[in-house]
C-alpha cells in the first residue's frame, strides 16, 4: 500500500427507508483502498454492492447514503456535485458488473462504445478513439481486435462480453476500478482468464481494484487483502494469503461451509449465525 | 458403489438430442450413455453448454426431441409421459425464485401435486413433508416473496417429495444459493436420500458439490460424456482425461500460470 490512500471511507451509512421499515443496507464501514487489489467478500444482503454503488454515488435516489467522510485521492466525492461526479464516474473510478448482457448496449458495435466511452473523457479525434480501441481490445486478449471491433454484443460469448466490458471501464485510464462479480457468469476456466486480464492491468498500470463477491476463495487467490462483510459491517480485515488464520466466527463459518474436493466429509458444518455479529 | 446385482433404475442409451432442425440444427447431446443403480446418486459435471441439463430435461419430460432408448426402472419410456410417471419422478430446479408460483402459499403449490396425482390424506402429507424438510412451524401459509432462497428452495424440494417418487432429478439444485445455504440443503438431500432411498441424477458445475454428493461421476464437455470415474478418483485428481484434468484444475482456484495454460477442447 502506499502513502497516500486512492480511497478512504469512514463511517458509511446506506439506508433504503421504506413505509415500514428501513433497511440499513450499510451500517457503518470504514475502508481504507490503496493501489492494491482488495476483495469484499460477503453473503447475498451482506451490503458489499451497496458499497461499490455509493462510492460511485450510483445508487437508487431513494437511497440515503451518509459517511463521516468519503474522499477520492484527496477529494470529498459526497460533496461533490452531479457534474463534478461525471468527471470521476468512467473516467477515474469505473466499475464493471456481472453481466455484460445489461451493460453493453444492444444496437451499438462494440468498438463504436469503447471508443464513445474513451471520446466523452478525452478530447481526441475519432480516428485516435479508434486506434486506442483497438489496442485496448489487443490488451484485454482478443486475437482479432478489428472483428471484434465490428461486432455487436449478440455475437460475443459471455467471457468475451466481459472482456469487452473491461475495456470500456479501463480505457480513459482510471485510478480506481470497482468490479461486481464480474465473473460469477462464467465457467471456471474462462473466469481465471478474466482475472488474469485484471492482474496484469492492476499490476501494469498502477490501478486500485476493488473485487467484490460472495466467493471467498476466488478471493483469497486472486486479491492482496480481503474485508469479510456480515450485516453491513465489515467483520474482518486480513492479508488474502492469512486467511485461514481468520478469527470471526462469521468468515470461519464460511470457510468450513464449503464443501471441498481435498477434503471428505459426512455432513457439512452449517453456519450458526449469531446476533452479537451484527452489534457494532 | 454399484453393485453388479443391483437393479437398473434409470438406464440411458445412445441419447441424442438438438436444438433447431436442418443444417442449422445444434448438437446439444450426442449419443450418451449411463446407467443408475436403485439408490445411487450419480453426477453430471460440465461447463455451461455442455448438455447436462437437458439430459435431466429429457429424462424427466420436458424435452421430447430427442432419440435414444430411456429406460425407468427397467421399463422402456417414450416422448409423452403418463401423469403416473410423475409419482416416480420429480425434478428440483436451480433457481427457487423462478420456479415457485408467486401468488400461491407455501401450502397451495404442495396441495396442487397431491390433487393432480389424486393422492389421498393431503393434511397429514403436507404436515410431515415440510417437516421433512425443516419448514415446520408457520412456513405454510406463507407466499414465496416471504422466504428467503434457501427456504424456498426446500420448499422447492417439499413439493417433489410429497409425491413420494423413486427418482429425484436434481439441476444445480444450490448453485443460487449462499454457501452457508448450500451446506444446509445439501444436508437435507443428503439425509433425505437415505432415509427414502431415492435414486438420484445431480446436475452441477462445481467439482466439489459433486464429489461431496455423488457416488460416481460424468464429466461432459459439448454433448458428450468424455470421462466416467468415482468421487475417491475426483479427490485424488486422478483424471485421465485432458478436459477433465483442465476442470480439476480451474476448480483449485486461481493460479496466473495456470490460467495462461488453458486452451479450447472442440
Amino acid at each position: 500500500m502506499t502513502e497516500t490512500p486512492l480511497l478512504e471511507l469512514v463511517d458509511l451509512r446506506v439506508r433504503y427507508p421504506g413505509r415500514h421499515r428501513t433497511v440499513e443496507a450499510v451500517r457503518g464501514l470504514d475502508l481504507t483502498v490503496g493501489r492494491e487489489k482488495l476483495g469484499i467478500v460477503g453473503e447475498s444482503g451482506s451490503g458489499k454492492s451497496s458499497v461499490g454503488r455509493a462510492i460511485l454515488r450510483l445508487l437508487p435516489p431513494t437511497a440515503v447514503v451518509t459517511a463521516g467522510s468519503m474522499r477520492f485521492q484527496g477529494s470529498d466525492v459526497l460533496a461533490a456535485s452531479e457534474a463534478e461526479m461525471r468527471s470521476i464516474r468512467g473516467r477515474r473510478i469505473t466499475m464493471v458488473t456481472q453481466d455484460p448482457k445489461f451493460a453493453l448496449n444492444p444496437v451499438m458495435s462494440i468498438g463504436a462504445q469503447i471508443a464513445e466511452a474513451y471520446l466523452a473523457h478525452r478530447h481526441v479525434s475519432p480516428e485516435e478513439a479508434r486506434q486506442r480501441t483497438l489496442e485496448m481490445l489487443q490488451t484485454v486478449r482478443f486475437r482479432d481486435p478489428e472483428r471484434v471491433f465490428a461486432s455487436y454484443p449478440h455475437e460475443l460469448s459471455g467471457g468475451m462480453g466481459q472482456r469487452a466490458m473491461i475495456a470500456m471501464m479501463v480505457i480513459a485510464g482510471p485510478d480506481l476500478l470497482i468490479a461486481d462479480e464480474p465473473t460469477s457468469a462464467l465457467d471456471a476456466a474462462i473466469q481465471m482468464q478474466i482475472l488474469a486480464i485484471l492482474d496484469d492491468l492492476v499490476g501494469q498500470r498502477g490501478m486500485g481494484l476493488v473485487f467484490i463477491s460472495h466467493d471467498i476463495d476466488l478471493v483469497a487467490a486472486f486479491c492482496d487483502r480481503i474485508a469479510v462483510m456480515y450485516g453491513g459491517r465489515i467483520v474482518e480485515t486480513c492479508a488474502a494469503g492469512a486467511l485461514h488464520e481468520a478469527r470471526h466466527p462469521y468468515t470461519r463459518g464460511l470457510l468450513a461451509a464449503i464443501p471441498r474436493l481435498e477434503r471428505a466429509v459426512e455432513q457439512l458444518p452449517v453456519l450458526a449465525r449469531d446476533e452479537s455479529w451484527l452489534a457494532p | 458403489m454399484s453393485d453388479p446385482l443391483a437393479l437398473t433404475v434409470i438406464g440411458v442409451e445412445n441419447l441424442r438430442v438438438g436444438f433447431g432442425g436442418g443444417a442449422q440444427s445444434f448438437p446439444a447431446v450426442q449419443g450418451v450413455s449411463f446407467s443408475i443403480v436403485e439408490g445411487e446418486i450419480f453426477g453430471l459435471v460440465g461447463e455451461s453448454g455442455s448438455g447436462k441439463s437437458t439430459i435431466l430435461r429429457v429424462i424427466s419430460g420436458l424435452n421430447r426431441d430427442w432419440s435414444g432408448r430411456l429406460t425407468i426402472r427397467g421399463q422402456e419410456i417414450g416422448k409423452r409421459r403418463a401423469k403416473r410417471f410423475y409419482k416416480t419422478v420429480q425434478m428440483v430446479f436451480q433457481d427457487p425464485y423462478g420456479s415457485l408460483h408467486p401468488r400461491k402459499t407455501v401450502d397451495a403449490i404442495l396441495y396442487e401435486g397431491l390433487a393432480v396425482q389424486s393422492m389421498d390424506d393431503r393434511q397429514r402429507r403436507i404436515e410431515r413433508v415440510l417437516y421433512d424438510v425443516g419448514l415446520q412451524d408457520g412456513f405454510r401459509f406463507r407466499y414465496p416473496h416471504q422466504l428467503s432462497g434457501g427456504q424456498r428452495q426446500r420448499v422447492a424440494i417439499a413439493r417433489a417429495l410429497i409425491l413420494e417418487p423413486r427418482i429425484l432429478l436434481l439441476d444445480e439444485p444450490t448453485s443460487a444459493l449462499d454457501v452457508s445455504v448450500q451446506a444446509e440443503i445439501l444436508n437435507l438431500l443428503r439425509e433425505l436420500r437415505v432415509r427414502r432411498r431415492l435414486t438420484c441424477i445431480l446436475v452441477s458445475h462445481n467439482l466439489a458439490v459433486v464429489a461431496h454428493m455423488c457416488e460416481r461421476i460424468a464429466v461432459m464437455n459439448r454433448g458428450r460424456i468424455v470421462e466416467e470415474l468415482d468421487s475417491a478418483s475426483l479427490r485424488a485428481g486422478v483424471a485421465q482425461d485432458p478436459y477433465t484434468q483442465q476442470l480439476m484444475r480451474a476448480a483449485r482456484g486461481y493460479d496466473r500460470a495456470i490460467a495462461d495454460s488453458f486452451v479450447d477442447f472442440d
